[in-house]
């Protein structure tokens, strides 16, 4: 593994490409070669942060059988391309290209190089050496949501969220239904930041929530800022991608933790048993891939109980929070009683659900 | 609206802008003496990343502050060797040192990314912070009182006082200000590490009062809005306190509005705001007086008295 930041990466790509090609001939012990490629500082306690945990969880899980590497602050443009190719070209048999921006970089360099696999996290482009992968976060919302929709007293609860985006809006609008699921009259005041991770305007945007009467409050960016700000106070937070009790043990009630080790050690075994293919992985609570963190002991026993129905409903697929009726904000009917939205409708939703105040 | 509705947005308000007053209090210092330091974001980012692990290793948040204020300076440094004494070019110096800051930052914090720093306690007793009205004027950290401090100080300092006369010459004419016997060289060192040391303050702000914890590049592009503000207010420290509240109302206007569901606007725009709105105002100011405010006649240039 290296510890590589772009620089380091341009240099040592120089160097390497100064020397003549050195090959050596792979024999049957050689690890299999994986490498990552982040958006932003693998220190972001955030997403990329989550990212660099699975992987350092696959480098546990084999042991001698992988070798990593990973390359952060990845741009999403153009300059991916060269990084990608001299990733393929180093003899990483699989990358993980770990955010969106990163969708037609990697399709164009996995043409270039048909017997390198490649992962997409969050895209929906694939060839038959690129598989794309996500995770259905929106099932965690449900699981907050429901808590929030008990523990608020106010009725009013806030979403602190970074740009309009599919991802944010499925959020938004789980969070807000499973908490309307418990209190009909519930309200969700919605400010989005235009950034995922600035944490004095997340500080400022909690503030003017709790300001205007919300008394918990979801984050869907990246820092635990928030959380910080709603101990000191007395109102209720959740952590967002890992367990964040210790910046806030009074006011964090549960979390949302994103866990990508399954899915990288499973497909690294696929590589070494010869088994990968082209796939499409959306996976949730019932796979492993969203994890809610343990309950703050102020949740009272009964909303525990509830918020672990949802769980539950997950898995054995008895729950779904996107079922109709399902009305937008202006009262129009988006999905009637009796269906219920398909994750491609998700993937593309623009629209928020009744009870829910935006800008 | 109540007034504990009021004096909560206001809370807001003087949180999101003293790091930026700070930062541009500093860096008002170093342009007046002719140098411009494009490093402030990195030197906040030293400041914040210091001035956390200190105060986390010492259990103790002041003594954290004060490291930070000397990683402030230790980081001004490098970039004063370089612009001062090898003449380098101050703007990519400048860029430069912003982009050590941000990996040096990066570096030094590995082992403290995930813990929460320790609760910095305001100066004033408790007491006094009860009520709505005591709150807002008592209820801060302490370097809310000391960003206010800094900048009148600043603005007395630099009209009033011979040595604010000394630096101000040697920012508007550095071969006169030479030749007439003053230590131009030593003097910029001394304005650079003073923008440093303040800078590094401002970082700790991020580290160990708004977001107390450490996380990369938290600062998040303040120190830019910083030397905007130094150019916004024509290099006065008044015009500089009313410019940062005028960056902070806007910024925390954006927010309620946005919280309230007024869609006056697209979100994208409310953010733009602050910064379109400076650029107007600095194309007001800049056509009524003939040029950008009081520029120092000499920023940007290198000094180099013997060659």
């Amino acid at each position: 593994m290296g510890n590589f930041t772009r620089r380091d990466f341009v240099k040592a790509a120089a160097a390497a490409s100064a020397l003549p090609i050195l090959g050596r001939p792979a024999f049957a012990a050689d690890p299999l070669k994986v490498a990552f490629i982040f958006l932003g500082p693998v220190g972001d306690y955030g997403w990329t942060w989550a990212h660099n945990k699975g992987r350092l969880e696959l480098e546990k899980a084999l042991g001698d059988k992988v070798k990593t590497t990973y390359v952060e602050n990845v741009k999403e443009d153009a300059s991916a391309v060269p990084i990608l190719r001299d990733l393929a070209r180093q003899g990483n048999k699989l990358i993980f290209a770990t955010s969106f921006g990163y969708m037609d970089q990697v399709l164009e360099v996995a043409k270039e190089f048909p017997d390198v696999k490649f992962e997409h996290c969050t895209g929906f482009k694939r060839a038959p050496n690129v598989t794309t992968y996500n995770s259905r976060f929106h099932e965690g919302r449900a699981v907050t949501g429901t808590i929030a929709g008990h523990m608020s007293k106010s009725g009013v609860i806030g979403y602190l969220g970074s740009f309009k985006i599919p991802e944010v809006v499925m959020g938004v609008n789980a969070f807000t239904l499973a908490a309307q699921a418990v209190n009909p009259k519930i309200q969700t005041k919605l400010v989005m930041i235009d950034s995922w991770f600035d944490p004095a305007k997340e500080t400022a945007a909690t503030q003017t929530l709790a300001n205007l009467g919300c008394d918990v409050i979801a984050t869907h960016t990246d820092s635990p800022a928030p959380l910080q700000f709603c101990q000191q106070k007395g109102i209720y937070g959740f952590g967002q991608g890992a367990d964040m009790s210790k910046f806030a043990p009074k006011a964090h009630l549960t979390a949302i933790e994103d866990i990508w080790g399954p899915h990288y050690i499973a497909r690294a075994k696929a590589m070494l048993d010869g088994s990968w293919k082209s796939e499409d992985f959306w996976e949730g609570i019932k796979e492993g891939d969203v994890k809610i963190s343990p309950y703050n002991a102020i949740v009272p026993k009964n909303v525990q109980e509830a918020a672990d129905k949802v769980i539950e409903g997950y898995k054995n697929g008895s729950y779904d929070v996107f079922k109709g009726p399902i009305f937008d904000q202006s009262g129009a009917e988006k999905v009637p009683a009796g269906k219920a939205m398909s994750l491609g409708d998700l993937a593309t939703i623009d629209w928020y659900v009744k009870g829910v105040q935006s800008a | 609206m109540t007034l504990t509705f009021l004096i909560d947005a206001l809370i807001t308000v003087i949180g999101i802008t003293t790091p930026i007053l700070l930062a541009a209090s500093g860096e008002l210092v170093v342009e007046k003496s002719g140098v411009i330091n494009l490093g402030v974001e990195g030197m906040m980012l030293v400041g914040a990343i210091t001035g956390f692990a200190v105060g986390f290793e010492f259990s103790d948040p002041w003594i954290g502050v004060g490291a930070a204020a000397v990683a402030g300076t230790a980081t001004s440094m490098i970039f004063a060797v370089l612009v001062l004494s090898l003449g380098t070019n101050q703007v990519a110096t400048g860029l430069a040192l912003t982009i050590f800051g941000i990996g040096l930052s990066s570096l030094i914090g590995t082992n403290y990314t995930g813990f929460a720093a320790l609760p910095f306690d305001p100066p004033f007793p408790d007491y006094l912070a009860q009520d709505p009205i005591g709150r807002v004027i008592f209820g801060h950290s302490a370097f809310v009182y000391f960003a206010f401090i800094l900048v009148f100080a600043i603005g007395w300092f630099l009209s009033h006082t011979r040595a604010g006369l000394v630096l101000r010459a040697v920012g508007e004419n550095d071969f006169s200000a030479h030749s007439i016997g003053y230590p131009v060289i030593a003097i910029r060192y001394a304005a650079i590490a003073f923008g440093g040391a303040v800078a590094g303050i401002a970082g700790a702000n991020f580290s160990m009062v708004i977001t107390p914890m450490w996380a990369e590049q938290m600062t998040a592009g303040r120190g830019w809005i910083a030397l905007a503000l130094v150019v916004f207010s024509g290099w006065r420290a008044g015009r500089l306190l009313a410019g940062a509240y005028f960056f902070g109302v806007l910024m925390t206007l954006e927010l309620y509005a946005k919280a309230s569901g007024y869609a006056i606007m697209p979100s994208q725009f409310w953010a733009a705001m602050p910064y379109i709105i400076a650029v107007a105002v600095l194309a007001f100011i800049s056509a009524r007086d003939g040029r950008s405010g009081k520029e120092p006649a000499c920023l940007g240039k290198p000094f180099l008295p013997n060659g």
